[in-house]
């Protein structure tokens, strides 16, 4: 049913669409932005943890008295007293509060640790030595296996792989805290400013000497953060120390994990191993799916991956998983959970497959396009990213990737994912002196959020966008949902546009009597308040807000609402495909080239929603060639917890990127959530890039130059 | 990775200078970074007395030329010039973050080129001029590295950006007609997570052509 809430129609939009620059691009890139990191008050002390240098040990004394005597020091918290068994390299064992960051340091290194190590495992590829830790799966059944594998004219089985990788973020996790009395001011990097406060009062409530203290006492502020991807949603133990020490010592107090800490426990994307066996008729028709899988997640174990991806009606099927607990720093959501890995395990088997029949791949995956969700989108969108890539030109059988040392080759992927919004409410005021403040406790994790914002309020109020101050980062603000999932902007866009054309109901109905009509017969456009049909009789926006007189409008917008506008939706599909070139003299792989081909509803803001795609492609690159926290079995540590040697891409290791947004046919299903999606694709669809340049699979990602030399051997093609 | 050029534009390298940044005194052994966690810091220490004269360990006066104007301060030795700018003179535009000359998040401009903030010594960095984010714009009105950066939409959560655009002020200044593969060798140093390097790229083309005649600089 039409409401007065949708979405204004194509034509009909001045800034929705539009390529628009992030709001708050200027005061990022002149380094007046200030982030958690970047808090500094008066007085204010600086906190280090001391972590466990053992991936598994107990704990079996800790002494503290030399740090609490050290200069400077004002603070020293045990963590983890004697008795307590630490499950990994990093696990937080006591915490530091000095004058400085560097009498902290030198705090932490006086507190004396004795360990009695116990064994560990930290490695989980070979699933063979995990003894113990492992915890097998029920076997699921799907359909008829064993006949589905009978009706294939060809059946491939192969083994595949992605690792752990880090979440890296650059503002490392952490927080200023700072205490009036009982109230506690949280400078924080969240993603969930209106959720930390909440969960720290819980802690500190069930505390004798805080027990006073409730969830209305925190007020959380992220003004800026530099990075979470999924990493950043709790109040985490440095939070709560940091907390307590800034209300023991009435100061505030600034604890960020240093970037050896946040590698080691900070965040870390779960892997996926699998051998996986399918089966196809001769026109490439999938009849049997089935694998065995193994994942590990830290210490906790690795979920079964959503395996077959995509593909999901495949008729038979047949799956088992083991979890491997490993000790390693414990997994968190990272951009996109699950599906990165699902991508890598299924595209690269069917890949595989499609060569053993012969087929083109592109031919081969829009075959089997009825076994997924949304064929229709997929189809327009490889035959958009084909002509994108000229995959005609480019694609060639395996092993035909050129005659000299460096193979070309292309290879695709398809992702999915939901993006549907998360609840917000949104304060929209109107001042009499014509100002607009947007009001949201919500947070811009450098996507976009505040720009969107701004470009719906606007939009909808019909004033430019400098017109409207977007205020967020403040959980004195109304609530608005964490920023995970790809959930924010359909939440976000939501509540703005509920809250604005309530606003301007108010404004209308406040200006109506003075233009000689009803606030049923008032639009607003360009800087404007008129009579429809009538352009004479107008306001400007300014002496329209001067009828308020000494009132303010201020009217708050609800996602989600009953029938209440069609103003977003769920469920997006994707596809990629990459262009490498790769050296089988020294293994090295180069991306020369990707295209994304993204469908996501609505666009607000073309701008933000390009660089979401260009960004989650680089970062796929990232994982796709170079990101592996690499341990040593021998003494259960990380080898590289720096940026030195966990490697991300630089500026000269992607290609060039192509992005294509599915726009217009899809505008009418409303604002549906991009952060996510375009993540996915990258690692399968670069490992099918290399196996059609070198013509074998590398059956692990990352694609290492080891790796890709060790696969042309085993081929016989090196 | 590109990371290796890091150095090709002459960052942290002071010719003609002998400095006891991290990342001079690493290179000098001839050993990479990777050996930092093995080395006991210990011998760091030692082969810095040796080449400096005595201070510290306790707080010395430090006098910082930055953006045209002189601080003094009141630091232990040991602080970083990164350090000095954030912690103690509340200039925050340059990051700390992977606190070992990897990733330029903390770059400046030091005597003309662009500097790894983390790994060179507030002392080490007296008498010198150093320009900071700060002084990019001292007006407010944002510097054309800083415009095309915005226009180009090169940067998401921002935590690289200032760096990034420290590095590309210092880029376009020795290279005010880049070519697009300079520009993938001259920025080589510095890293993004949230992966805008395709806005970067083009920002550093689009700025150098703003800045050509030196009329912005």
């Amino acid at each position: 049913m039409p409401s007065k809430y949708d979405w204004p129609a194509e034509g009909k939009r001045s800034l929705i669409g539009k390529r628009i620059s992030r709001l708050d691009g200027p005061d990022k890139a002149s380094g007046r932005a200030r982030y958690a990191y970047d808090t500094n008050r008066p007085g204010g002390l600086v906190a280090k943890l001391l972590c466990s240098p053992h991936a598994h040990a107990k704990i079996t004394r800790i002494d503290t008295s030399e740090a609490e005597r050290a200069p400077g020091v004002r603070a020293v918290k045990v963590m983890a007293p004697a008795g307590t068994e630490v499950q990994w390299q990093g696990f937080e064992i006591a915490a530091v509060a000095a004058d400085t960051e560097e009498l902290a340091q030198d705090g932490v290194r006086k507190i004396k640790v004795e360990y009695e190590i116990l064994p560990h495992l930290v490695k989980e590829e070979d699933v063979s030595k995990a003894a113990n830790m492992i915890k097998p799966s029920a076997e699921e059944t799907k359909g008829n296996p064993d006949s589905g594998f009978s009706e294939a004219d060809a059946v491939h089985e192969g083994y595949y792989g992605i690792n752990t990788i880090t979440h890296c973020c650059l503002e490392s996790h952490g927080q200023v805290a700072e205490w009036n009395g009982d109230n506690c001011t949280l400078y924080a990097s969240t993603q969930a400013l209106g959720r930390i406060g909440g969960d720290l009062a819980k802690v500190l409530g069930a505390e004798p000497a805080t027990a006073n203290i409730k969830p209305a006492n925190i007020r959380v502020i992220t003004e800026y953060m530099g990075g979470g991807f999924g990493s950043k949603f709790s109040i985490d133990k440095w939070g709560i120390v940091c907390a307590q020490f800034s209300k023991q010592t009435g100061k505030p107090v600034k604890l960020m994990l240093d970037r050896d800490q946040e590698l080691l426990m900070a965040g870390m994307r779960p892997s996926d191993y699998a051998k996986i066996k399918l089966g196809a008729k001769k026109d490439g028709t999938i009849t049997a799916w089935q694998h065995e899988s193994w994942s590990t997640g830290g210490p906790g174990g690795g979920g079964a991956p959503p395996i077959p991806y995509v593909f999901t009606e495949i008729p038979n099927q047949r799956k088992r998983h083991i979890a491997v607990s490993t000790h390693t720093g414990p997994a968190r959501a990272w951009r996109a959970p699950n599906h990165p890995q699902a991508a890598a395990l299924t595209m690269c088997a069917m890949d595989d497959l499609a060569a053993k029949l012969n087929m083109n791949p592109l031919d081969f995956f829009i075959k089997n396009l009825p076994l997924t969700a949304r064929g229709d989108v997929y189809k327009a969108e490889l035959l958009k990213g084909a002509e994108l890539m000229d995959w005609k030109t480019k694609w060639h059988p395996r092993g035909q990737g050129g005659n000299g040392y460096l193979k070309r080759g292309v290879g695709l992927s398809l992702h999915t994912w939901g993006g549907r919004a998360h609840d917000s409410d949104c304060r929209i005021v109107i001042n009499s002196d014509g100002s607009v403040q947007a009001q949201l406790g919500s947070q811009d994790l450098g996507t976009g959020t505040r720009t969107v914002i701004g470009i719906v309020a606007a939009e909808t109020l019909g004033i430019p966008l400098s017109g409207v101050q977007v205020q967020i980062g403040d959980s004195n603000y109304p609530p608005s949902g964490a920023s995970g999932g790809s959930t924010t902007v359909g939440g976000v866009s939501s509540s703005t546009r509920r809250a604005s054309v309530k606003a301007l109901d108010k404004l209308f109905e406040a200006v109506a009597p003075s233009l000689g009509t009803t606030a049923d017969k008032l639009v607003a456009r360009d800087g404007r308040i008129h009579v429809e049909g009538d352009p004479s009789k107008s306001l400007t926006w300014k002496a329209a807000c001067a009828k308020l007189g000494t009132k303010s409008i201020s009217e708050i917008g609800r996602q989600p609402a009953r029938d209440e506008g069609n103003l977003n939706d769920n469920g997006v599909g994707g596809i990629q495909m990459a262009e490498v070139e790769v050296d089988t003299e020294t293994g090295i792989v180069s991306v020369k080239k990707m295209v994304a081909v993204q469908d996501c509803g609505l666009i607000i803001d073309v701008k933000t929603a390009e660089s979401q795609c260009y960004g989650a492609m680089i970062m796929g690159v990232c994982a796709a060639l170079y990101e592996e926290r690499i341990f040593d079995q021998q003494t259960g540590t990380m080898l590289n917890a720096d940026m030195e040697f966990y490697k991300l891409s630089g500026i000269a290791d992607v290609g060039d990127m192509v992005v294509h947004m599915m726009t217009g046919v899809y505008d009418g299903r409303g604002v549906i959530g991009l952060g996510e999606p375009p993540a996915i694709s990258p690692p399968a669809a670069i490992s099918n890039a290399v196996a059609n340049a070198i013509g074998v699979r590398v059956p692990t990602i990352p694609l290492t130059p080891d790796k890709v030399l060790a696969a042309l051997e085993k081929g016989g093609r090196a | 990775m590109s990371k290796i050029d890091s150095d090709s534009h002459g960052k942290n390298k002071q010719p003609g200078k002998k400095g006891f940044s991290r990342r001079s005194f690493l290179g000098g052994l001839g050993i990479g970074g990777g050996a930092v966690a093995t080395l006991p810091t210990g011998l760091l220490v030692e082969s810095q007395a040796a080449a400096a004269p005595a201070m510290g360990p306790g707080p010395i006066p430090v006098a910082l030329r930055i953006n045209g104007k002189v601080h003094n301060l009141n630091i232990e030795p040991r602080v970083t010039l990164l350090d000095a700018l954030r912690n103690h003179l509340d200039m925050t535009g340059a990051k700390k973050v992977c606190d070992r000359a990897t990733c330029g998040a903390c770059t400046v401009i030091v005597a003309g080129r662009p500097v790894y903030s983390c790994s060179m010594l507030a002392v080490e960095a007296q008498g010198k001029d150093i320009q900071t984010i700060e002084g990019l714009a001292p007006s407010g009105k944002l510097h054309p590295v800083s415009a095309a950066f915005v226009e180009n939409d090169a940067q998401q959560c921002g935590f690289c950006t200032p760096g990034f655009v420290m590095a590309v002020k210092a880029f376009v200044d020795r290279h005010p007609n880049p070519t697009m593969d300079q520009v993938k060798k001259g920025l080589g140093g510095n890293l993004c997570r949230c992966g805008t390097y395709i806005g970067v790229r083009q920002a550093a083309l689009d700025a150098a052509r703003q800045m050509k005649g030196g009329k912005n600089a």
